[in-house]
């Protein structure tokens, strides 16, 4: 693999999303609309929003991420342009790894927005720093990228793919710590979340809105997340095949 | 001369279905060299195992001299499939400096190339907006860039006008004067004469692979549609005869 490809490669995507605006917006204002929302849905509890808003400003990069990779690469798929791609010299890991860092700069800009927002205007208070907490946001939308590449293998059409939004990540959503607390969910329900990649994204979060500095446990998940990470992508690199039947 | 490419005894299947039958064929380096045959036939599969993206089942497939797909092959081959495979969310120049960034090669080779298929007044247009005809040139400019030795190109005159189609098949010819093997298909015979060298293919099976006057020849007629018709029936005869 190349250096000089994969940047070119990066260069790439984000020209696409630059030529749809659109996209854009919705990717930057979504979240803010409904970090917003929420932040009037719990208008008597601030404490509320403290907890779900600081977890929410990790899971939108996700989903969003999620979204948006598993129909690029499906676009890449159906209309022939990873075939020609693995005929020259591009190697997969170059066409992963440009997504992978365009769509995580993708995401540190809505992160910034939605953060930005919600400290500034919203008055969301964690114990820890933003900035930790943007930086886990990012984190967020590099583990949706890479599940999203290796999911948009198993879709052969774009209406699939988006199905894979509500079957993948509604069941981590649901799992996660974000709507009840795990240790108070059934108990086989509790393991399940014990192996889902976005529980320890979560974590993490939780962490950072009741600590001011780093914890043990915080490393602890972000480990597991940068794991999952490598693992989704090299999982979805073997679904990349230069010679197909 | 050694062969560009050489084909020997392929076998592909796609599914359950034989698509090629045991196939062997070659194709002269510096030539353009038509593959003809209707559509089904098996023209894109062998295309596709030319340039190392199809599976086979036996047989095997040599370019310049090494195993088709091989690493050092993607820096020389060129394939431009059927239908455009280039980014349609971006202009056409975009989509040609991005090709020509994975050859190492600078924006200059692609520009050259956008002119060379007549899109030069196009260049800042998304690929969107681009006719049938003008999709499939932008995709061509982008196999071009490279300078390959070797062009695969998957009918690549379809739906083009007449002078455009002109324009290119002399495109073809140059390429191949300055060295470039190409290998061309196409459905329609009349495009056949215009090639130096001609594979006629049916239901997988090589009918005809010889020069044009030869084809003629061998047929008695002028007319290569005619020629096509009387070399399947003069096999399926054979094939009556001896089963």
């Amino acid at each position: 693999m190349s250096a000089r490809i994969t940047l070119h490669t990066t260069a790439r995507i984000l020209r696409q999303l630059r030529h749809d605006p659109r996209t854009i917006g919705l990717l930057l204002v979504v979240p803010a609309l409904l970090l917003t929302l929420m932040r009037y849905v719990f208008d008597s509890q601030p404490a509320i929003f403290d907890r779900v808003g600081v977890i929410m400003l990790g899971v939108f990069p996700f989903v969003a991420m999620f979204l948006v990779t598993s129909v690029a690469m499906l676009r890449e798929r159906t209309t022939g342009t990873l075939e020609r791609l693995l005929t020259t010299p591009a190697h997969k890991l170059d066409l992963l790894f440009g997504y992978a860092l365009a769509f995580a700069l993708a995401a540190a800009v809505q992160a910034a927005v939605a953060a930005g927002l919600a400290y500034a205007l919203l008055d969301l208070t964690t114990a820890g720093s933003a900035w930790t907490v943007a930086g886990l946001a990012i984190a967020n939308a590099v583990l949706g990228m890479a599940i999203g590449l290796l999911v948009s293998a198993f879709a052969r059409s774009e209406f699939q793919a988006v199905q894979f939004m509500p079957a993948f990540v509604l069941p981590q959503l649901l799992l996660c710590g974000l709507i009840w607390p795990r240790d108070q969910m059934a108990g086989w329900l509790e393991k399940i979340s014990n192996v889902m990649p976005m529980t320890y994204a979560v974590d993490a979060l939780i962490e950072v809105s009741h600590h001011a500095d780093a914890t043990a446990t915080m490393w602890r998940d972000v480990t597991v997340v940068v794991g999952c990470i490598v693992v989704a992508l090299l999982l979805g690199a073997a679904t990349l095949r230069r010679r197909t039947a | 001369m050694e062969n560009a490419v050489v084909i020997d005894e392929l076998v592909v299947t796609r599914g359950r279905r034989p698509v090629l039958h045991g196939l062997s064929c070659a194709v002269p380096p510096g030539s353009v060299t038509g593959l003809l045959g209707p559509s089904g036939s098996g023209k894109t599969t062998l295309m596709r195992c030319v340039v190392g993206v199809q599976k086979i089942r036996s047989g095997s497939v040599t370019v310049l001299g090494r195993p088709a797909g091989s690493p050092s092959l993607r820096h020389t081959v060129g394939y431009v499939t059927q239908a455009p495979s280039i980014y349609a969310d971006l202009t056409v120049r975009e989509n040609a400096r991005y090709f020509a960034s994975l050859y190492g090669v600078g924006p200059r080779e692609a520009d050259r190339a956008i002119a060379d298929v007549g899109l030069r007044q196009a260049g800042d247009q998304l690929v969107t907006t681009l006719s049938g005809g003008q999709r499939a040139r932008a995709s061509l400019a982008c196999a071009l860039i490279s300078r390959p030795g070797l062009l695969v190109l998957d009918e690549p005159t379809v739906g083009q006008d007449p002078v455009l189609r002109n324009d290119l098949w002399q495109q073809f010819h140059a390429l191949a004067e300055a060295g470039t093997t190409l290998l061309v298909s196409s459905h329609v015979m009349d495009e056949a004469g215009r090639c130096d060298r001609l594979i006629l293919i049916r239901d997988g099976r090589i009918v005809a692979d010889d020069t044009p006057a030869a084809v003629r020849a061998a047929t008695g007629t002028d007319d290569l549609d005619e020629a096509f018709l009387r070399l399947v029936l003069a096999r399926e005869n054979q094939e009556k005869v001896s089963p």
